[in-house]
C-alpha cells in the first residue's frame, strides 16, 4: 500500500515537472528530424541522375555539372544521423551543405532551361517533376521540424520543467534560422510550365 | 488573400467557376468512387492563393482537411487557383507510390492543361479526377468500411459504454450489484453489436466493461461522472476527410 502510494507520487511528481512532456517532445522533435533527413537523402539519390541526363544534352556545360556532383559528394560525406540535431556545430555544417547543394541544384535546372532538347526530355522532365516535389516535401519537413523544435525549446526554457530538463540534461535544440531560411531554401526555379508547354499535348 | 475555407463538400469552388450541375456530378462522382475504393479525393477552386505560393497553401489545406483515411492517408487534393492560373495536385502519403511527383505533373501537364487552356474548366478537373481514380484503382487498399470510417466506430464505443453504465448504476439501485452489472452488461453487448454494428470482440469488451464497473467496484468507489461531451460526429449531409496526412508529395503546373 506504501509502495502503491510512492509510485503514484512519483507519477504526479513526473509528470508535473513535465518530464514525460519532454521525453515526448524529445521524440517528436527526432521524428520530424528523420523526415527531413529523409528527404534531403532523396534529393541526393535525384542528383547523379539529373546530371546524367543532362550531360546526354549539355556535356560542355562542364562548371556547373562538377559544382554539383562536388556539392553532390560533400552532402554525401557528412554523416546525416538523427544525433545531429543535439550538436549544434554539425548541424550547422549540415545545412550548409544543403544548401549548397540546393543553389547547385537551381544552377544546373536554369541551365538546362537553354536546351530546348533536354526540356523536352521525358526521363528530364520526370526527374525535375521529382525533384521539384522533393524541394517542396522538404520546406514541409522543414517546417515540422521547426515547429517540434519551438514546441520543445519552450518545454525546456519554461518554468518549472526547465529544472527538470537541466536535472536530466535536455539542452535547447538547434533549429532552421532565418538567415539560414535565406540561404537554403531559394526555391529552385523550375517553372517550366509558363512558356509553352513543350511536348505536353 | 484567401484563407484555408471550411470543408463541407468534396468539391468547394469558391469562384462560381462551375454550375450547380457540374458541382454536383462532380460531388456525386467522388462519393461513388470513395464508397467503393475507400480513397477521398477533394476539389478545392479558389480565386487566388496570393501572398502564399500555391504548395504553401496547398500543404495547408491539406493539414486542416485531412483528406484520406487515417492510417491509410489515401486522400487527394486538386487545388485551383484561378487568377493566378496555378493549380496543385496534394497528394497524401499513401498514394505517393501509385501518384508519385513525375505521374501528378503529367496529370496536370497532359490532361488537365491543355483543356484549361480552352476555358474548360469542369472537363479539365473532370479528367483530371477520372485519371487520378484510375490510378488509384491500381493501388491495393483497404477495403472501404460501412459506416464511414473509424471516427463513428470510436465516438459509438464511448457512447454505448457511458449509456451502459447509466444503465448500470440505475438497475443496481433497484437489483442489486451483481445482477444489475450483469444485466446492464449483457445489454451493452448486445446493443453494441446490433444496433451499432461494433465487431463481437469490441460488444464483448464493452459489455465486459460494463459489468465489472457496476457489478465488480469496490464499494465506496462511486467516482464516477459521465464526463459529458465526446463529439458525436456522424454528422448528415456535411462530409470530412477521415485523417489522413501529406507531407508535401504531388505537384504544382500553370496553364
Amino acid at each position: 500500500m506504501f509502495k502503491r502510494l510512492i509510485v503514484l507520487c512519483m507519477m504526479t511528481f513526473l509528470s508535473g515537472c513535465g518530464y514525460n512532456t519532454l521525453q515526448s517532445g524529445d521524440e517528436n522533435v527526432k521524428a520530424a528530424w528523420a523526415e527531413v533527413l529523409n528527404q534531403y537523402q532523396r534529393r541526393a539519390d535525384l542528383v547523379p541522375n539529373l546530371v546524367n541526363v543532362v550531360k546526354g544534352y549539355a556535356a560542355h556545360e562542364k562548371d556547373v555539372l562538377t559544382e554539383v556532383t562536388e556539392a553532390r559528394a560533400k552532402v554525401g560525406s557528412i554523416q546525416a544521423t538523427p544525433e545531429l540535431v543535439d550538436d549544434e556545430q554539425a548541424f550547422q555544417k549540415f545545412i550548409a551543405a544543403q544548401g549548397q547543394m540546393t543553389s547547385a541544384i537551381s544552377r544546373l535546372l536554369a541551365v538546362a532551361e537553354n536546351y530546348p532538347q533536354l526540356k523536352a526530355d521525358g526521363l528530364f522532365r520526370d526527374l525535375q517533376a521529382q525533384l521539384e516535389g522533393t524541394e517542396n516535401r522538404i520546406t514541409v519537413a522543414r517546417n515540422r521540424f521547426i515547429a517540434a523544435v519551438k514546441e520543445y525549446n519552450v518545454t525546456v526554457r519554461s518554468f518549472p520543467t526547465n529544472l527538470t530538463a537541466m536535472m536530466f540534461g535536455h539542452k535547447a535544440k538547434p533549429s532552421f534560422t532565418v538567415e539560414n531560411e535565406q540561404a537554403i531554401s531559394k526555391p529552385p526555379t523550375v517553372d517550366f510550365g509558363v512558356p509553352a508547354p513543350v511536348g505536353g499535348q | 488573400m484567401v484563407g484555408v475555407p471550411e470543408l463541407s463538400r468534396r468539391v468547394t469552388d469558391l469562384t462560381g467557376t462551375l454550375n450547380a450541375e457540374q458541382v454536383n456530378s462532380l460531388e456525386n462522382k467522388l462519393a461513388a468512387f470513395e464508397a467503393q475504393k475507400g480513397s477521398q479525393i477533394a476539389v478545392l477552386i479558389v480565386p487566388t492563393t496570393q501572398p502564399k505560393d500555391i504548395a504553401e497553401f496547398g500543404i495547408e489545406v491539406a493539414d486542416l482537411w485531412q483528406i484520406g483515411r487515417k492510417g491509410v492517408d489515401d486522400g487527394v487534393i486538386l487545388i485551383v487557383a484561378k487568377d493566378d492560373r496555378k493549380m496543385r495536385l496534394e497528394v497524401g502519403y499513401g498514394l505517393e507510390g501509385v501518384i508519385p511527383d513525375a505521374v501528378a505533373k503529367r496529370v496536370i501537364a497532359e490532361t488537365i492543361t491543355p483543356r484549361f487552356q480552352q476555358d474548360d474548366f469542369a472537363g479539365g478537373i473532370d479528367a483530371g479526377v477520372t485519371q487520378l481514380m484510375k490510378l488509384i484503382e491500381g493501388e491495393p487498399l483497404p477495403a472501404p468500411s460501412e459506416n464511414s470510417g473509424e471516427n463513428l466506430g470510436e465516438g459509438s464505443f464511448m457512447f454505448i459504454l457511458v449509456g451502459g453504465l447509466i444503465a448500470g448504476f440505475a438497475l443496481s439501485v433497484m437489483m442489486g450489484r451483481v445482477m444489475g452489472g450483469m444485466l446492464a452488461g449483457l445489454g451493452t453487448g448486445l446493443v453494441a453489436a446490433l444496433v451499432l454494428g461494433l465487431a463481437f470482440s469490441a460488444a464483448l469488451f464493452v459489455g465486459l466493461m460494463v459489468f465489472f464497473i457496476v457489478g465488480v467496484r469496490s464499494t465506496g468507489g462511486r467516482g464516477w461522472s459521465s464526463g459529458g461531451g465526446f463529439g458525436g460526429s456522424s454528422g448528415g449531409g456535411s462530409w470530412g476527410g477521415g485523417g489522413g496526412r501529406f507531407g508535401g508529395g504531388g505537384a504544382s503546373g500553370s496553364w
